[in-house]
């Protein structure tokens, strides 16, 4: 007997965004129906993935995790231009020294390095600040200044200093990263703050802030999977395309940090580490997540290769 | 939720008698009006005053008159298939024909009309018999609107079965049966066929309309209601159908929820 394939008419769809100018851009977004179900609607873009690179040397990450980094760790513009040798798409600097608590860096230093990150590179920016809410609203207007023009995709903006840096990116004419702590409601709500003020809707990247695996994996995939059932009904305030900081979630795990020689039942690190990265990928990009961040040099290769795999995958060189 | 503005309506006396005098300016005012109260479509009906072979003209000249002023499709509202069809021939977009019966004679002229327009069409739980007493009669005809809808090859997302509402003023236990009625529409089909009715219906020759409408309303979204034919001067309306799709769960809850579905077209 035949089986008719039921398939489900969506009426809304994710925003496509553009991050970058001229040659150095790249669009995301634009699905038509869930993740990869290319029977129901169109996935013009592929997800893409973003290398993190920090303004300084971090002194938390493992030894796995600097390896394939070293020499260039500290030097923001060679870091990243490493990263685009192992392959990534894009580049995420982030901030981490502007933090009151570590280097406390003027907004101005900031900025400097911002702009010779940009210049070192062929491809779109990503600045992310320190994460601290009240710094972050100083640097990144600075930043947003320095890259006037550059559409370069800064955050993050939070409920509590949206203002100042959605009034910068406006001015200055950048996208920007709306982060929420888990929860759909306050995501939606901020998305309104943020386009009220007159900020396109279009130029707005949700960040849910996701969980690793095993470390509230499958809360961020049910909060993302409602987000794009959302988008796809017409709900126009959850239509954005989704950011998933990857890395930062997945090498602060045991399971990412700990040694071979301390857990030998764990088996062996480099092995076990880069699959929680991509597991945690993989999941994320199954429910919608559109940028990806991570770390390991590795975990983009084997992300990229599982993209790749499907023949139905468009190649970001056909859309740039 | 498809809300349709009742308002252009030549029961109405200022669009009956924009209609005998072919002045457009009230029926673009109440255009205008509905657009901006929220209207997601607008029902025409040149009413019975108009003489059956002016129908069509009047029909079209309205489509025209509304279409050139505001950015919405229009339900059009007639007994008579050739101002139906006088009115789907003149519109742009998606129209809905407001109404078929569930009678043969009915539904072998408006369901291929449907499908010739690519419009949207109401079905009425009612037939040459009148409008059934309970929920299992309203049924079984809309179940005949359903296999007949079919059988032409409609899209089950673009039939709109109309329960039939009547005032609660003298047929007060109808409100459960029309409730029932559409509890079991949305099982009749997978897809299953959507949901509409006329709502002020529910409240006529009563005091407290509003209130009547809006509760009536919320009671239906909660039994598979997707679309209504309504009174948008109610300004109250739009704000209980966005609470109700909040505690439905049809919209995803923030704090600006009553804004957001404002603004939602």
């Amino acid at each position: 007997m035949p089986v008719k394939i039921i398939r489900e008419n969506w009426p809304g769809k994710v925003n496509t965004t553009t991050l970058g100018v001229s040659s150095k851009a790249i669009k995301i977004g634009g699905e038509g129906a869930l993740p990869f179900l290319y029977f129901e609607g169109e996935m013009p873009y592929r997800p893409v993935v973003a290398c993190e690179v920090w303004d300084e040397k971090p002194n938390d990450w493992p030894d796995l995790l600097t390896a394939p980094l070293t020499g260039v760790l500290g030097d923001p513009v060679a870091w990243a231009k490493k990263c685009l040798v192992y392959g990534a798409d894009l580049i995420c600097l982030r901030l981490a020294g502007a933090h009151p608590e570590t280097k406390n860096k003027s907004p101005q230093e900031c900025a400097l390095i911002a702009q010779r990150v940009y210049a070192a590179i062929n491809t779109p920016l990503i600045v992310v600040g320190c994460g601290e809410d009240e710094k972050d609203a100083a640097v990144l207007p600075a930043v947003a200044e320095a890259l006037a023009g550059k559409n370069c995709l800064l955050g993050w903006a939070t409920a509590e200093n949206y203002r100042t840096i959605t009034s910068a990116c406006n001015t200055y004419g950048h996208s920007l990263i709306a982060s929420s702590p888990l929860d759909i409601s306050l995501a939606k709500q901020l998305n309104i703050l943020i386009t009220e003020m007159g900020f396109n809707p279009g130029s707005v990247i949700i960040d849910p802030l996701v969980g690793a695996l095993g470390y509230g994996l499958e809360y961020a995939y049910s909060i993302m999977e409602r987000i794009r059932l959302s988008a796809l009904t017409g709900d126009k305030m959850l239509a954005m395309p989704v950011i998933c900081f990857v890395g930062q979630e997945t090498w602060k795990t045991k399971e990412a940090t700990s040694t071979s020689l301390e857990c030998p039942t764990w088996g062996e690190q480099a092995r076990r580490a880069i699959l929680w990265e991509l597991l945690t990928a993989v999941t994320l990009a199954q429910a919608g997540g559109t940028i990806m961040v991570m770390r390991h040099p590795e975990t983009v290769r084997h992300f990229l290769a599982y993209l790749l795999e499907d023949k139905r995958t468009v190649p970001l060189s056909s859309y740039k | 939720m498809l809300l349709i503005g009742e308002r252009i309506n030549g029961m109405f006396k200022d669009i009956r008698e924009a209609i005998l005098n072919q002045n457009p300016e009230p029926v673009r005012h109440w255009a205008n009006y509905q657009y901006k109260a929220g209207a997601d479509y607008l029902d025409l009906s040149p009413g019975p005053a108009v003489e059956i072979e002016d129908q069509p003209r009047i029909m079209t000249w309205l489509v025209k008159t509304v279409q050139k002023d505001v950015p919405l499709p229009c339900c059009l509202d007639s007994t008579n298939p050739a101002a139906i069809q006088a009115g789907l021939l003149a519109h742009q977009g998606k129209a809905i024909i407001n109404s078929t019966s569930a009678s043969s004679g009915k539904m072998d002229i408006l369901f291929p009309l449907a499908l010739e327009y690519k419009a949207a069409i109401i079905g009425l739980t009612m037939n040459e018999k009148g409008v059934p007493q309970n929920a299992a009669d309203r049924l079984a005809l809309a179940m005949e609107l359903v296999v007949n809808a079919d059988q032409y090859g409609l899209p089950m997302e673009d039939l709109y079965l109309d329960p039939v509402v009547l005032p609660c003023n003298v047929a007060q236990e109808q409100g459960k049966e029309v409730l029932e009625t559409m509890r079991q529409i949305k099982i009749l089909a997978t897809p299953s066929p959507h949901i509409v009715i006329g709502l002020s219906n529910v409240s006529q020759n009563c005091p407290n309309r509003n209130l009547l409408n809006r509760t009536f309303l919320i009671m239906g979204l909660e039994a598979g209601l997707d679309a209504a034919i309504v009174d948008l001067t109610d300004e109250n309306l739009l704000d209980a159908v966005a609470a109700a799709r909040i505690l439905l769960n049809q919209d995803i809850y923030c704090d600006s929820f009553l804004s957001v579905f404002k603004k939602r077209r």
